[in-house]
């Protein structure tokens, strides 16, 4: 508990209570700025679209490393994770490599608000293939089998068997992802091209206010995606639960 | 599924070398020493831009009686960040910034003597002006200020609220409508309507460069002294002098903490020689002694002006740049109401 308070606990609280240096009303100003806002329903709409996607991705893709056989497999499993462990300012050159206006296959979304949800998929890719794959590792094949063997269909085994016994572990990977992406902060400055109101997500907002020696502000909105950070968490929580106790 | 796997290792690659390009660019803490001595070390921290200049002025500096054996701890990064850290207590002896509103926060937190810029060059120890970054060969004819806002030109700048020395370049295009006879409301229309042409705002001139020369629009504001050691490093890129633009000054200082305050000041005062200065020009900067600039590759524009013209930088930061009540903060909001109605 001691660690848990030096390491996150208390650095946490010094940012609530820098956010309320100037009282509450100069952090209602600095929230609902209209820079502010316009960033925060950027970032949160952004990060729940690529929560979504990564959902169904990421599960298809547990499930062609778990269920499949295909040369390579190792080098694949283990590319997932790179995304993830690149510093994330090089996965913002990466993609503006890739998508940027010297694009090799002319996809230039760079500097658009597609850029951000695209950054957002990058980096949060590992989320949900990570928190599916074990689960679907011990997942007991014998229940899928005789569910077959009584007549189900491929989409009723996966509708009635699979997925009732994923879904805990996509949603945890999807609260995971969610917490990232609505944090993510190197690759969406080099990629997203930070025009206020347009592409400005709020960790980039964050930094400028920074820049512009408005720790108050900065921190206010930092406060803001603690805040929604830690209901997702608990709400994804929730549900996981739930859904854990609906099985037994 | 063979085409899958060259996929993974093609990202793979094209990761990889993306790593070690950014490696190489990274900031270094390398120590020079010229050997024996007194083994005095200094701590330089600065911005990011004059890394080359002292990659040069250090060895110079080993050479002279005063800073034989003196060995150097160096620190680059953005300006304001660099300034925010030693104020927060980072170690330093010798700080440069990209413009006097970074020292003037050390000044105000008692870690830089009032009396700093009390030189004949105001404590400011290279120059350079605003200039407009082309592609090669100028396709889209760009030679003044109002060039840039024709339809169809994408202007590159840094963020002037993320990047300090983005702001030299607002007060670059603010003080261009003055000088050629524009009302202070049409200058800050001029600057609106500037920023409606800007397609990216990174949060610093190294990544606006970097996002210029990966494809990205028409014209990058920045120094001078930037695309001459772009060129220097081979970018593909021109550059366009406006008749109207702003002198940049970058001031330097010993921080008063520093424990060895006389090798300090050596230093400093190294850097008005003349052969340092030298050194400042072979990496693009504008030399600040008299009769050291070479007109030749310095031309001095028509109608330059500096910051005091427009009233210092104290009262600019104040009327432009506060992030709540600045002109252009105002522009911004303004624009996201623009956009927003679109």
């Amino acid at each position: 508990m001691a660690y848990l308070s030096f390491v996150a606990l208390i650095p946490l609280a010094a940012v609530v209570v820098r956010s309320l240096d100037g009282g509450l009303d100069s952090f209602w100003a600095a929230v609902s700025s209209p820079q502010a806002v316009a960033a925060l329903r950027l970032t949160l709409i952004a990060s729940l679209i690529v929560v979504v996607i990564n959902a169904v991705t990421g599960t298809l893709i547990a499930w062609v490393l778990v269920r499949d056989a295909f040369p390579g497999k190792g080098i694949v499993n283990s590319l997932i994770d790179l995304p993830f462990a690149l510093p994330t300012i090089v996965a913002g050159l990466t993609l503006l490599a890739f998508y940027g206006p010297d694009s090799p296959v002319g996809l230039n979304l760079a500097f658009t608000q597609a850029s951000v949800a695209m950054a957002l998929l990058f980096v949060t890719l590992p989320f949900v293939v990570r928190a599916v794959q074990p689960v679907l590792l011990e997942l007991d094949r014998e229940m899928e089998q005789a569910a077959e063997s009584l007549g189900a269909g491929r989409a009723t085994v996966f509708r009635r068997i699979i997925l009732p016994n994923l879904l805990p572990a996509i949603i945890a990977g999807a609260g995971l992802a969610f917490a990232r992406a609505i944090g993510e902060f190197g690759s969406l400055v080099l990629l997203t091209g930070n025009i206020p109101f347009k592409t400005e997500a709020a960790s980039v907002f964050i930094f400028s206010q920074v820049q512009s020696d408005n720790p108050v502000g900065a921190a206010a909105v930092s406060v803001v995606l603690l805040l929604v950070a830690l209901v997702v968490l608990l709400i994804f929580g929730l549900i996981s639960k739930r859904v854990l106790r609906h099985e037994q | 599924m063979r085409g899958f796997r060259a996929k993974g290792l093609a990202v793979a690659l094209v990761a990889t070398v993306v790593a070690v390009v950014a490696g190489c660019g990274g900031t270094s803490d390398s120590t020079s020493s010229s050997g024996g001595g007194g083994g005095e070390s200094l701590t330089l921290v600065a911005y990011s831009t004059p890394e080359e200049a002292y990659k040069k002025i250090i060895p110079a500096f080993n050479e002279t009686a005063a800073g034989e054996g003196v060995t150097f701890k160096q620190s680059y990064g953005g300006s304001g960040d660099q300034a925010r850290a030693v104020e927060s207590g980072l170690p330093a002896d010798v700080v440069e910034f990209s413009l006097e509103p970074d020292m003037t926060k050390l000044v105000d937190a008692g870690l830089v003597e009032q009396g700093w810029d009390q030189n004949e060059h105001k404590g400011m120890v290279s120059d350079s002006v605003v200039a407009l970054m082309v592609r090669k060969g100028n396709p889209k004819n760009i030679e003044t200020w109002d060039d840039l806002v024709k339809p169809g030109v994408e202007v590159i700048t840094p963020n002037p609220f993320a990047s300090g020395g983005a702001r030299w370049n607002v007060m670059a295009a603010y003080g261009a409508q003055l000088e050629s006879g524009k009302s202070p409301e049409e200058a800050e229309q001029f600057v609106a309507t500037l920023f409606d042409h800007v397609s990216v705002l990174d949060k610093s001139a190294r990544d606006s460069l970097n996002t210029f020369t990966s494809g990205k629009g028409d014209v990058l504001i920045g120094y001078e002294n930037e695309a001459i050691l772009a060129q220097q490093s081979g970018a593909d890129l021109d550059y366009v002098l406006p008749d109207e633009t702003i002198l940049i000054e970058n001031p330097a200082a010993v921080v008063s903490e520093s424990e060895n305050p006389e090798t300090a000041k050596a230093f400093v005062d190294f850097l008005y020689t003349e052969k340092a200065q030298k050194l400042f020009a072979s990496t693009g900067y504008r030399p600040v002694l008299d009769g050291l600039l070479d007109k030749k590759d310095f031309p001095t524009p028509s109608k330059l002006f500096d910051i005091e013209k427009l009233g210092g930088w104290g009262e600019v930061s104040d009327a432009f740049f506060d992030p709540e009540s600045g002109k252009v903060a105002e522009i911004f909001k303004s624009q996201g109401k623009s956009t927003a109605s679109d």
